[in-house]
């Protein structure tokens, strides 16, 4: 398929995302996959599949992104998740404005201009609070599925205040609270209020232009959405697929590279 | 049996190992070294693979000069006597009266670029330190309580001159130093400036830095040399002139040296300012950063971005950071950092050297308000022409570090370049992650990519 313009991977901390676009921008293939401890070896084997399916060879620029990007041998260019990200959402939305990216390790704030680049941003500091995996790490202690994590927050109006935004305290918190007879939801309610106390400090920081787009496997998670929309009195707008903007954002800027 | 054991009684087994190791063999070994060293740089291929060019040539004196510095520190004692001093403390009346100076903070710098910091620092911890203490002052009491060090031996202090104009962690450490090595301390206390000066504080100061004369003067046994004196704080004043012309020769388009050169090239201005050493120094040093630009060479080979650093440097990752960024065309050209060391030379008047003094240590960076800091960075993103600026938050140095969200803030808003928040420290690597500080690095340089 000649109309494939370039293959974007992003290989994330949680999952590694793979996305093909076309010479007009749009997605013509994606896979999402967890990370497996070998992401190298991971990726190849999505973008062999990526490349048979579409029947494309090597000479298709792939562009890498995410924490493991720097181990894809057969990217033709690596870039940040902060310009791919941008530069996915600023396509799929049509518009400049504030991004939250939540992934698995870290989150991040983009300021993006009215050209999809990005103008400032922030990440969260050597902490794993405020990333996906501070709800993933405290949820296990609960045994929720991340899946139902949105859900259950928000299935009740009881919140249990988790005061430490250290992920290995809060876990400790969660102990003492289950001790105590808490019920599991207010907790988790009271979780995804830490996190995104820890997400809205840094939107603040860096300041927000409207509107408030949400990115990263985090944003599926329906109560977050709603909490940084009630902390933030924002409207929050998502792209239709949120978790991929990455890699999507990483084939676009290989194509026009 | 000791050298002392089996020396007449009339022989001062200090001033001979002094004499013999430092005067005769030290001296010559190091002028030799140095010999070695220009001739290796006179013969040094071109590196087509490095994204920098050759060093300045100067570095095999600035190498001979700090060597000597921290040579003569091991055979000291009982020699000269000693001060260990603070960064910012008034210095100039003790080398007019022959003081050997230790400043602890660049020794802890030292230990950082060897690599040895982390472990001396732990010495400190596992003796009950915090580590939430700056690694500085870790480092040196690790240093101090096992005897470990990159410079071979410390000289024992006779006196210890703390000033707080640059932190209030030194009003601590100093304490803890003098408990330990039971000397005398002199404390000078430096009011905050959130303007200009007032004249009661001047005069605060100025009284203090009598005051510390005084106790130098009774524990050297002879009075101030006004002669001396003045000849000294012309010297200090010549070294600091001649240290911001070498920072501001950068402003020249490719800057002839980056500011991690700068962090390096330091030594002398921080260690023996006052000393005519320094003036011939940095008189060479301009003489070749002159040349550079006269035939237009630059610290990096292709320079495309210019940088404004603020803070302290990360001293374990200077050299690391330094070829990483020239490889992206980055050129760290400037820093507050260094700059502090020569934007107070204007206000040093030999004429009136306590007047002057006073004022020159009420008035570091460090010890006026983060709106001064915010006016200075905005005048050198200006007179440097700075495409992006990376202020490291350095978790040890809480005064410099404090108010960098809002300055990084207002250079993003209002002067529209690109800024990075880098989280890490000066001194200890357990605080930096290397993989989240790449990334942020990274996306810092695309920034600067689409602007361009």
């Amino acid at each position: 398929m000649s109309g494939v313009a370039a293959i974007g991977i992003d290989a994330g901390s949680t999952t590694c995302k793979l996305v093909a676009v076309d010479r007009g921008g749009a997605i013509v293939s994606s896979r999402l996959e967890q990370t497996e401890p070998r992401v190298e070896v991971q990726v190849q084997r999505m973008l062999e599949a990526t490349r048979a399916e579409l029947g494309v060879d090597g000479e298709v620029p792939a562009i890498a992104t995410g924490y493991g990007r720097k181990l894809i041998k057969d990217a033709t260019r690596n870039l940040t998740e902060i310009t791919c990200h941008a530069r996915g959402v600023f396509r799929d939305l049509g518009r400049a404005g504030t991004l939250v990216d939540i992934g698995g390790q870290d989150s991040k704030v983009i300021q993006i201009g009215d050209d999809g680049r990005p103008v400032d941003f922030m990440m969260n500091d050597k902490c794993a609070a405020g990333t996906g995996r501070f709800l993933e790490y405290t949820a296990a202690r609960l045994g929720v599925p991340v899946e139902e994590l949105g859900g259950r927050a928000l299935s009740t109006n009881q919140e249990e205040a988790i005061s430490s935004t250290c992920t290995v305290f809060a876990e400790s918190e969660i102990i003492s609270l289950i001790a105590r007879g808490a019920d599991p939801d207010a907790i988790l309610r009271g979780l995804h209020r830490s996190l995104v106390g820890r997400v809205v400090s840094m939107v603040r920081n860096v300041g927000i232009v409207a509107p408030l787009m949400l990115s990263g496997g985090v944003a599926r998670n329906e109560a977050v959405r709603r909490m940084i929309a009630d902390a933030t009195a924002e409207d929050v707008i998502l792209p239709r697929d949120p978790q991929l903007m990455g890699a999507y954002g990483a084939a676009l800027l290989g194509g026009t590279a | 049996m000791t050298t002392s054991d089996a020396l007449p009684h009339y022989v001062d087994s200090n001033r001979l190992e002094h004499f013999v190791n430092y005067e005769v063999v030290g001296k010559t070994a190091l002028r030799v070294q140095r010999w070695r060293d220009q001739w290796k740089i006179a013969r040094r291929q071109p590196r087509p693979n490095s994204p920098l060019n050759p060093p300045l040539r100067c570095v095999a004196h600035m190498k001979e000069i700090m060597s000597r510095h921290y040579l003569e520190g091991r055979y000291a004692s009982g020699v000269r006597k000693v001060a260990w001093v603070t960064s910012g403390a008034p210095t100039e009346p003790l080398q007019a009266l022959g003081y050997f100076l230790v400043y602890p903070e660049n020794h802890a710098a030292l230990c950082g670029v060897r690599r040895k910091a982390q472990s001396i620092a732990e010495e400190a911890e596992h003796a009950g330190w915090s580590r939430d203490i700056c690694s500085y002052a870790r480092t040196d009491i690790g240093s101090m309580i096992s005897g470990q060090t990159p410079a071979g031996r410390l000289p024992r202090p006779d006196m210890l001159v703390c000033c707080t104009n640059i932190c209030q962690t030194v009003l601590h450490w100093y304490r803890v130093l003098a408990d330990y090595f039971g000397c005398p301390l002199v404390l000078i206390d430096t009011p905050f400036l959130y303007q200009e000066a007032h004249d009661h504080e001047l005069a605060y100061v100025r009284r203090q830095i009598e005051d510390m004369i005084c106790v130098a003067e009774e524990i050297a046994g002879k009075p101030l040399d006004h002669r001396r004196f003045e000849e000294v704080m012309t010297n200090a004043k010549r070294g600091a002139e001649l240290w911001l012309d070498v920072l501001n020769r950068s402003q020249h388009r490719p800057a002839p040296m980056t500011a991690f050169d700068g962090f390096i090239h330091m030594g002398p201005i921080v260690d023996m300012r006052g000393e005519a050493v320094t003036v011939a120094y940095y008189e060479r040093m301009i003489a070749e950063l002159d040349e550079r630009i006269a035939r237009g060479i630059g610290a990096i080979k292709d320079e495309r971005y210019r940088v404004l650093w603020d803070n302290l440097p990360i001293w374990f990752k200077i050299g690391e950071f330094s070829t990483w960024l020239a490889e992206r065309g980055v050129n760290v050209l400037a820093s507050t950092y260094t700059y502090a060391w020569g934007e107070l030379a204007p206000m040093i008047d030999p004429d009136h050297p306590l007047d002057s003094m006073a004022r020159v240590y009420l008035h570091p960076v460090l010890n006026r308000s983060a709106g001064h800091k915010l006016d200075a960075m905005k005048r050198m993103v200006d007179e440097f022409e700075i495409d992006g600026v990376i202020l490291h938050s350095d978790r040890s140095c809480k005064p410099y570090s404090l108010g960098q969200i809002d300055q990084r803030d207002r250079l993003v808003k209002t002067l529209g370049v690109p800024a990075l928040l880098l989280e890490a420290d000066h001194n200890d690597p357990r605080d930096y992650s290397d993989e989240q500080g790449s990334t942020r690095l990274e996306a810092f340089v695309e920034m600067m990519e689409a602007r361009a």
